[in-house]
């Protein structure tokens, strides 16, 4: 009932997507994400929609897959939609009794809706093509410089592999403890909002527990390997740079520059007045 | 007759990579007053199936019937199912989340809309079925032992008086002190309020020694359904899908090739040892007396 949270979770497939280096995707992830929100002609938003769709279909991922990641943000979707499509001033197309919706409003609350599926999405093929150890290690190797200003890479790193490997676990441990209370008469869905939060007890506080024994006899079993932090400790599997991961990059300044000259061409379009 | 099962299938994650034939066409009848061993390597879908037994998984196919009625029918009472048919789940110790150990015996029947002191009537008695003292009832459940623990959680079910209790290894990583004492506990239990009692196990010197039935499972199918003899003389299928017999029936099994006339279908250390006894008898070795 709660496993259908797909951020952090891996989806096995053999495709260029998952064999590339975890680098070259979080910059792709990241320039996805920024080129959404300074491009925002409705041109740049095709142009994404095809460069989105292409490395969907390359991913080998099932479509079906990647939305479910929208189902956790869709509350988030709805208020931002209805807020924006209500309370931008501008021309007036329908007016329901004290409320208007605008022209500019419509325009704002597509964009939004928009950027911020794609958004998730993007994000999503990230996630779904990179295993979490993958995507900590490509994180720490490209922070690396942060180093030299004292930043502790290598630990940040390992916290957020280590959060990143837990949400599945401690998912799986939700479901399991639901369970058994269930079988013990529990009812977590019927009753108040004070009922349902009261009914969260027994869920929280079993669950918060197995948290930290989990988190202290992993603690104990680093120790045990030695683990002693960053220093002087090496890879098994270095990250190297292949030539499909060059070629991968290419594609993204492509994308890049298809974007700008896209957006260029609606300001052309736009001075004409269409 | 209790709990009937019928063509029950279920598959995991259905349409996703992960897609998983838990169940496959499964049948079974269990009736009152049985204490049955469900058996099976990891994977082979006995978790699955006694999450069935109490509507917490809904099949995707066949159907369970409690006492003649469909559980998955239209307003079906699952709340009461739950409490007719308890499960003990794989360290139920890790469910305990009350302040002290009487109250976390109370949130079953509590739930079930009782009134209080009916509430703590059971608790009482349900403490005092799993052997725990009254003067750890006031202690919080994380101060006690693993095998305390677990007999808190189990009491926690037992509270809500099930004419079923299934057990989901109860006795995982316990010493063997802990598991004689909880399954000591389960048989009294059995016999003492005629439950029917489903016991799930890797051991099978546990099961051997408690119950009157062993369900196979392999593969999310029903391999063998029948009495411990019958079962286990089929030993051979039994390890090829990664279980064993009990350790005695290997050595019956060799006694006999080496020539010895002694009974291969004992399942208990005491059984074997008698058997042995009188082949000795019968070859003419005399009793050591002391």
């Amino acid at each position: 009932m709660i496993r259908e949270i797909t951020i952090g979770q891996y989806y096995p497939a053999d495709s260029v997507l998952h064999k590339l280096d975890p680098r070259v995707k979080l910059a792709a992830t990241l320039i996805f994400i920024i080129s959404l929100f300074v491009f925002r002609s409705p041109e740049a938003y095709m142009a994404a929609t095809v460069f989105l769709g292409a490395v969907i279909y390359i991913s080998k991922v099932p479509l079906k897959f990647m939305m479910r990641g929208l189902k956790s943000i869709i509350l988030l979707l709805m208020i931002t939609v209805v807020f924006n499509l209500f309370l931008t001033p501008g021309t007036a197309v329908i007016r329901i009794w004290r409320l208007q919706i605008t022209k500019e409003g419509i325009v704002t609350a597509v964009s939004m809706a928009v950027r911020l599926i794609y958004l998730i999405v993007g994000a999503s093929v990230m996630t779904l093509t990179t295993t979490p150890n993958d995507l900590t290690d490509g994180l720490e190797k490209a922070l690396t410089p942060l180093k030299k200003i004292r930043v502790p890479v290598h630990e940040i790193s390992m916290m957020m592999s280590i959060a990143l490997r837990f949400i599945p676990i401690l998912l799986e441990e939700t479901d399991k403890i639901m369970k058994a209370q269930m079988a013990r008469g529990a009812d977590f869905e019927t009753g108040g909002l004070i009922k349902k939060a009261k009914s969260m007890i027994p869920l929280l506080v079993p669950l918060f527990i197995s948290a930290f024994r989990r988190a202290n006899d992993l603690a104990m079993a680093m120790e045990a390997r030695g683990y002693h932090g960053g220093e002087g400790r090496t890879k098994m599997k270095p990250l190297v740079y292949k030539k499909r991961d060059y070629t991968a990059y290419l594609c993204l300044l492509a994308y890049l520059i298809l974007m700008f000259l896209v957006n260029r061409l609606h300001l052309v379009t736009g001075l004409l007045g269409i | 007759m209790a709990i009937k099962v019928e063509n029950l299938s279920y598959v995991y994650s259905t349409g996703t990579a992960f897609e998983k034939q838990a169940l496959k066409n499964v049948n079974l009848e269990l009736p009152d007053g049985q204490f049955v061993g469900l058996i099976g390597h990891t994977g082979s879908g006995k978790s699955t199936l006694i999450q069935h037994l109490n509507g917490l998984i809904r099949a995707t196919s066949g159907a369970v019937y409690y006492n003649g009625e469909n559980i998955y029918a239209e307003g079906y009472n699952m709340k009461k199912l739950r409490s007719k048919v308890g499960l003990v789940f794989q360290y139920p110790e890790h469910q305990l989340f009350e302040a002290d150990v009487f109250a976390d015996v109370c949130f079953g029947p509590k739930n079930l809309g009782l009134s209080q002191t009916e509430v703590e009537e059971r608790a009482r008695e349900a403490l005092r079925l799993v052997g725990m003292k009254e003067e750890h009832y006031k202690q919080s459940p994380f101060e006690l032992s693993g095998g305390q623990k677990r007999r808190v959680a189990i009491a926690g079910i037992l509270a809500m008086e099930p004419d079923v209790l299934i057990l989901d290894e109860p006795t995982a990583g316990l010493d063997p002190k802990g598991r004689d004492d909880i399954l000591d506990q389960v048989e009294r239990l059995h016999k003492e309020k005629k439950i029917t009692v489903i016991l799930v196990s890797h051991s099978m010197e546990d099961i051997a020694r408690y119950v009157e039935r062993i369900v196979v499972m392999n593969r999310g199918q029903v391999m063998f359904d029948d009495t411990p003899r019958e079962v286990f003389s089929h030993y051979r299928e039994l390890e090829k899908v990664g279980l064993a017999a009990p350790r005695v029936t290997y050595l019956m099994h060799g006694l006999q090739e080496r020539g010895w006339s002694v009974d291969t279908s004992a399942t208990t250390v005491a059984e074997a040892a008698s058997s042995i006894l009188k082949a000795l008898r019968e070859e003419g070795v005399p009793e050591k007396r002391n």
